[in-house]
C-alpha cells in the first residue's frame, strides 16, 4: 500500500516491547477463557453423563450458539455491559464450552462398560473407579478437546480487537494496521497470532503423548459434525 | 425492554429495507459471497478429498493437518491477505477479496476432511466386492463409495456453510459489506437497534442455512442405508 515496502524492519525493531506486551495480553485473554471454560464444561459434562436426557439439549444449544458469529457477540455485549475484560471473556468462554463439552462427554463415553463392571467387581469405590479407571481412558479425548478449544480461542482473541485498543492481543495490530494502511503492522499481528495458535497446537500434541503414552496415536482426522 | 423495542423498531423501519445499505442489498451481498466461496471451496476440496479417500494416497497429510486448518484464525487470515490483494487491485483488494479468499480457506477443510472420511468409512468388503464384479475404479467411486458417503459429504458442506455465513460478518471490519455492516455501524454509532438487528439477521440466516442443509441431508441418505443408523 502507498508504494511502501511490505515490511518495515525498523518499525518492528522499535516496537519489540509493545509487541511482547500484546503477546502477553493475547495469552492472558486466551488463558482465562480456557481455564474458566474448562471448569464449567467439566461440570456440565459430568451432569450430562449422569442425566442422559439433558445431553441432546446441550448439543442442540451448542450448535445453535455456534451460528452466532463471535464478532456479533462481542459487539452485542459492548452495548449491554460496556467494555471490560469480561466483554472479551464471556464470548470466549462460551465458545470454549461449546468445544469442550462434546469432547469430555465422548471421553467418558469411550470407557467400555465391561471395564467399569470389572472395576466394580474388584471392589473399587466410585471415587477410585473414576480416578484410576475412567480418567486414564478418558484423558486422550479430553486433551483433544483442550487442544481444539485452546487453539481456536487463541484465534478468537484477535477478534476482540474490535472492542478497542485496550483489547485484542495481537489482533490489535491487524486492525490498527488495516485502518492506517500500514502493512508491517498487519503482517506482525497476523503472522504472530497464527504462530501462537500453531505453537499451542504442537504443545498439546506433545503434552498428550507424555500424559498418555499408552494411548494409540490418532488415526482419523476427526470429521466435522 | 429498551433493547428489544429498539431492535424491533430498527427492523420495522421501511427505510432500512431499501437502497444500497438496505437489508435486501446487504443480505444479497452476504449470501452471494458465501455461496461463491462455498462453491469454489467445494470444487477444489471435494475431488481432492474423494480421491485421497479412495486411493489412500496422501492420507497422512489430511490426518496430520486437518486440525491445524481448523485452528486458522479467520480474522488474522483476512488481515494477512490485505497487503497482497491490494497489490493486485488497490480498490477491491482492500474491501472484497480478502474476505472472499479467507472464506474459501475457511470452507475448504470441513469439505475436504468429510469427503475423505466419508469414503474411508465405506465398508472395504463392499469395495472389494465391487472390484470383483468388474467395476472400474471410477465406477466404484461414483457408484458405490460416493452414494454411501453422501450424508457425510453433506455434513461437511453444512458445517462449511454455517461457518462461512457466521464468519463473513468479520469481513465488515475489513471493508466488506454484508450483514456484518450493521453490526459495525451499530457499534460505531452506538445504535443498539441497528447492532442487534444485524446480529439477528446474521444468526437467522445461519439458522435457516443450517435447517436447509439438515433437510438436504435427510433427503440424500440412500434408501438402502436409512434403516441403519447413520452417523
Amino acid at each position: 500500500m502507498n508504494g511502501e515496502p511490505l515490511i518495515r524492519w525498523d518499525w518492528l525493531v522499535d516496537h519489540l516491547w509493545p509487541i511482547a506486551g500484546r503477546v502477553e495480553q493475547h495469552l492472558y485473554l486466551a488463558g482465562i477463557a480456557v481455564i474458566v471454560g474448562f471448569a464449567i464444561s467439566f461440570a456440565l459434562a459430568t451432569v450430562s453423563i449422569r442425566r442422559r436426557r439433558l445431553y441432546p439439549v446441550v448439543t442442540v444449544l451448542a450448535t445453535a450458539a455456534y451460528t452466532i458469529p463471535s464478532f456479533a457477540l462481542f459487539a452485542a455485549l459492548v452495548a449491554i455491559t460496556g467494555i471490560s475484560v469480561w466483554t472479551a471473556e464471556l464470548p470466549l468462554i462460551l465458545y470454549t464450552i461449546i468445544l469442550f463439552v462434546p469432547n469430555i462427554v465422548a471421553g467418558f463415553d469411550s470407557v467400555p462398560w465391561d471395564v467399569l463392571d470389572a472395576a466394580d467387581g474388584m471392589g473399587y469405590t466410585r471415587g477410585q473407579r473414576w480416578w484410576r479407571v475412567e480418567m486414564p481412558i478418558a484423558v486422550p479425548l479430553v486433551v483433544a478437546g483442550l487442544r481444539l478449544a485452546t487453539v481456536s480461542t487463541i484465534g478468537l482473541v484477535t477478534v476482540t480487537a474490535i472492542l478497542g485498543d485496550s483489547m485484542g492481543g495481537l489482533g490489535y495490530y491487524i486492525l490498527d494496521g488495516y485502518h492506517r494502511h500500514f502493512t508491517t503492522e498487519i503482517l506482525v499481528g497476523g503472522v504472530l497470532s497464527i504462530a501462537l495458535a500453531g505453537a499451542a497446537d504442537i504443545t498439546f500434541v506433545l503434552a498428550g503423548r507424555m500424559l498418555t503414552p499408552w494411548a494409540a496415536r490418532r488415526t482419523e482426522s476427526g470429521r466435522w459434525t | 425492554m429498551d433493547l428489544i423495542s429498539a431492535t424491533v423498531q430498527w427492523l420495522a423501519d421501511p427505510a432500512h429495507w431499501q437502497g444500497p445499505n438496505g437489508i435486501p442489498m446487504r443480505l444479497e451481498e452476504h449470501v452471494i459471497l458465501s455461496a461463491i466461496s462455498l462453491l469454489v471451496a467445494a470444487c477444489v476440496a471435494l475431488p481432492v478429498g474423494l480421491w485421497i479417500g479412495h486411493s489412500g494416497r496422501f492420507s497422512w497429510w489430511i490426518v496430520g493437518s486437518a486440525n491445524a486448518w481448523r485452528a486458522l484464525p479467520s480474522f488474522a487470515v483476512i488481515g494477512l491477505l490485505v497487503p497482497f490483494t491490494t497489490i493486485v487491485d488497490p480498490d477491491r483488494g482492500f474491501t472484497l477479496y480478502p474476505t472472499l479468499i479467507a472464506m474459501v480457506v475457511l470452507a475448504g477443510p470441513p469439505i475436504l476432511v468429510n469427503a475423505y472420511e466419508g469414503v474411508v468409512g465405506v465398508d472395504r468388503d463392499l469395495v472389494e466386492e465391487a472390484r470383483a464384479m468388474g467395476m472400474k475404479e471410477r465406477q466404484i467411486l461414483t457408484g458405490v463409495e460416493v452414494p454411501i458417503a453422501l450424508p457425510v459429504l453433506a455434513t461437511g458442506m453444512r458445517s462449511a456453510a454455517v461457518q462461512v455465513i457466521a464468519t463473513a460478518t468479520l469481513g465488515s471490519t475489513f471493508g466488506f459489506g454484508g450483514l456484518g455492516r450493521y453490526i459495525v455501524l451499530g457499534d460505531a454509532n452506538q445504535d443498539t437497534g441497528e447492532l442487534f438487528g444485524g446480529v439477528l439477521l446474521v444468526a437467522g440466516l445461519a439458522l435457516v442455512t443450517l435447517g436447509l442443509f439438515l433437510l438436504l441431508e435427510r433427503g440424500l441418505t440412500s434408501k438402502g442405508l436409512s434403516r441403519r443408523v447413520v452417523e
